[in-house]
């Protein structure tokens, strides 16, 4: 599973309590049938005594040790092995410092499983590695977690990379779990404008009305009407995600709702752009863009269907989504 | 015409900046040049040959010796205890430590005669138990030790804290105990400012007077050590205090450069430079 949030939320801490290197407050740690940690038990193990395997945010590779010694630190046995399986046998002798971010983050790995640990825990792993090589290690480290099958946290500010790395997400804010579902479930059910924001949905801000053949009406603060399938009363929050939008000349006339824009900044992503009309971001294929000849300044329509505006409470009011 | 005038006005400050340096590296110099050219060098190895300076020689080997075995032993474990846990009372602990290095070592020579001396704090008890420290070889141990010993702890304390937390962190989830984890990560990593500041404490032992002439007194073969032989010869013959200071000289110079030699080259093969020798009172 990944846990993500903004920084400064707790999500390091959560890693550091389950490594041992922290102590909760209160609270219960288990592996299984084996407690790690338990406040009112008593029950507080060492980190030595407890078999995870952590990989640290800048990997924390041991300066004065070569590549060899670093894996080797965490179990000799295994060591040979795990260097070339990771494919840094050819560096064994190297010292952390001649390497490369991948390189680095793949020996950080190899130091973390020699241990054999019960749990593997990452912390940012992405964080510390240039556009380029992110990608490319993203997919590495998911094929790599599906052939450990070992149980893992993940923990990242990046929605993406969690949705890449896990099954299951968990979405920290403020040190509490706000929601702890699939990467579906966030982006169909998100719980509040925090989940909002993290999944990178747009979210608008309105005041709605209860519909008495079902649905909302929702006045959007700025004065457009959207409508939803969902029902609800009171301030709530219009999550819509970046691809469910459409785009349509201005004066357009659709059964759908519409929000009216003016084109801000294009960002092309390959067969895909992204498109800034006013607060939104809309995901469209480039063809539309060149078809509908959009550039900043343009005015255009932005078009979603109620069932694609899901509505989310406004955690205390009116905070911002990120 | 003002753009020239700065310009001046620059490198007028520049030119006092240099003769600042030069009048102080003169003054620095000038004294142990003259050492050099004063000492009849050629004699300096059959001056210091006379059974007086043997004996302090041997002295000084044998009190520093276990003065630097003791900071040495001591030092280490206290400051990785300072560096690694916040405690309260631990800046009052550092003060307390730091405090022999203000202190005049006569005062520091004082002190410790009062604590072990006759009559003394503790003095008293120990003689009745027959240990009677003052005037012995084991005063001359302790003065060093009193005296020099800060100087590493300081430093070691600095060389353990530069150390990254996150470093000893890893390998405690790696299976390793405390034990193992200042054994293998925060000494070697810490072997850089541990360097410094024995290089220190060992020339302050080795240069110890004031606490020791106090505590311990002046006895040939028993507590003269070569700084207190080289007061005790000064009048009768300067050659031979002169050769003394030249033995000094070369040896403390020698650890001095030997020492930088060292932490040149670790730096160069280290991969993580800036971990080591961060806020030893020596640049490395």
């Amino acid at each position: 599973m990944a846990l993500v949030g903004p920084s400064g939320a707790g999500k390091t801490t959560v890693l550091r309590a389950i490594a041992g290197l922290q102590r909760p407050d209160r609270g219960r740690i288990a592996l299984g049938e084996e407690v790690w940690f338990d406040a009112d038990a008593g029950i507080d193990r060492a980190p030595d005594e407890r078999s995870t395997g952590f990989v640290f945010q800048e990997y924390a590779l041991f300066p004065h040790m070569t590549v060899r010694a670093n894996v080797a630190f965490g179990g000799a046995q295994r060591a040979s092995e795990l260097l070339e399986r990771f494919g840094i046998a050819k560096l064994a002798d190297a010292r952390p410092g001649a390497l490369s971010g991948g390189e680095r983050q793949r020996v950080a790995l190899a130091r973390a499983l020699a241990r054999d640990p019960a749990v593997l825990l990452l912390d940012e792993p992405l964080s510390a590695l240039d556009a380029n090589t992110r990608r490319d290690v993203r997919d590495a480290l998911r094929t790599l977690l599906d052939e450990l099958e070992l149980p893992t946290v993940v923990v990242t500010h990046d929605f993406r990379d969690a949705a890449a790395l896990a099954d299951r997400i968990g979405v920290i804010v403020d040190g509490r779990l706000r929601q702890l579902g699939t990467v579906a479930d966030l982006v169909e059910r998100p719980a509040d404008a925090f989940v909002v924001g993290f999944t990178g949905a747009n979210l608008l801000t309105g005041t709605a009305t209860a519909l008495p053949g079902g649905g909302s009406r929702i006045v959007l603060d700025g004065g457009v009407v959207v409508h939803a399938d969902a029902v609800a009363d009171g301030r709530v929050g219009v999550a819509v995600s970046p691809w469910e939008i459409e785009l349509l000349p201005p004066g357009s006339v659709d059964a759908r709702n519409t929000v009216p824009g003016v084109v801000g900044t294009i960002t092309p992503d390959g067969e895909r752009a992204n498109v800034r009309v006013g607060t939104l971001v809309a995901e469209v294929p480039a063809a539309t863009v060149a078809r509908l000849g959009l550039r900043p300044g343009s005015e255009v329509l932005a078009a979603f269907s109620p069932a694609q505006a899901r509505l989310v409470a406004l955690s205390p009011p009116d905070a911002p989504a990120s | 015409m003002r753009d020239l005038r700065r310009l001046a006005a620059g490198r007028g400050f520049t030119a006092l900046q240099a003769l600042a340096l030069g009048l102080l590296l003169a003054f620095l110099a000038l004294p142990v040049l003259a050492l050099f050219t004063q000492a009849p060098l050629g004699d300096v190895p059959h001056l210091l040959g006379t059974q007086q300076v043997r004996q302090a020689l041997a002295v000084t080997a044998r009190t520093n010796a276990l003065a630097n075995a003791l900071f040495l032993g001591l030092g280490t474990p206290a400051a990785y205890l300072l560096a690694t846990r916040r405690f309260r009372g631990r800046a009052l602990v550092l003060t307390l430590i730091e405090l022999p290095l203000v202190l005049p070592p006569a005062v520091a020579g004082i002190a410790l005669l009062a604590a072990f001396g006759a009559g003394g704090l503790l003095g008293d008890q120990l003689a009745r138990g027959g240990i009677v420290l003052p005037f012995s070889q084991w005063a001359v141990v302790l003065a060093i030790l009193f005296v020099a010993g800060p100087f590493y702890v300081r430093s070691a304390v600095a060389g353990f804290e530069a150390v990254d937390p996150v470093l000893t962190d890893a390998a405690r989830t790696l299976g390793a105990s405390r034990a193992r984890t200042f054994a293998r990560i925060a000494l070697p990593l810490a072997a850089s400012g541990l360097g410094a500041g024995w290089v220190l404490a060992f020339a302050r032992g080795v240069g110890e007077f004031g606490a020791t002439i106090i505590f311990a007194g002046s006895v040939r073969g028993q507590t003269q050590t070569l700084t207190l032989a080289i007061y005790e010869i000064l009048d009768t013959s300067f050659d031979v205090a002169l050769a003394i200071g030249v033995l000094l000289v070369l040896l403390s110079g020698g650890i001095l450069l030997s020492f930088k030699l060292l932490s040149a080259w670790r730096t160069s093969t280290s991969t993580s430079p800036a971990r080591f020798g961060t806020s030893s009172s020596i640049s490395t």
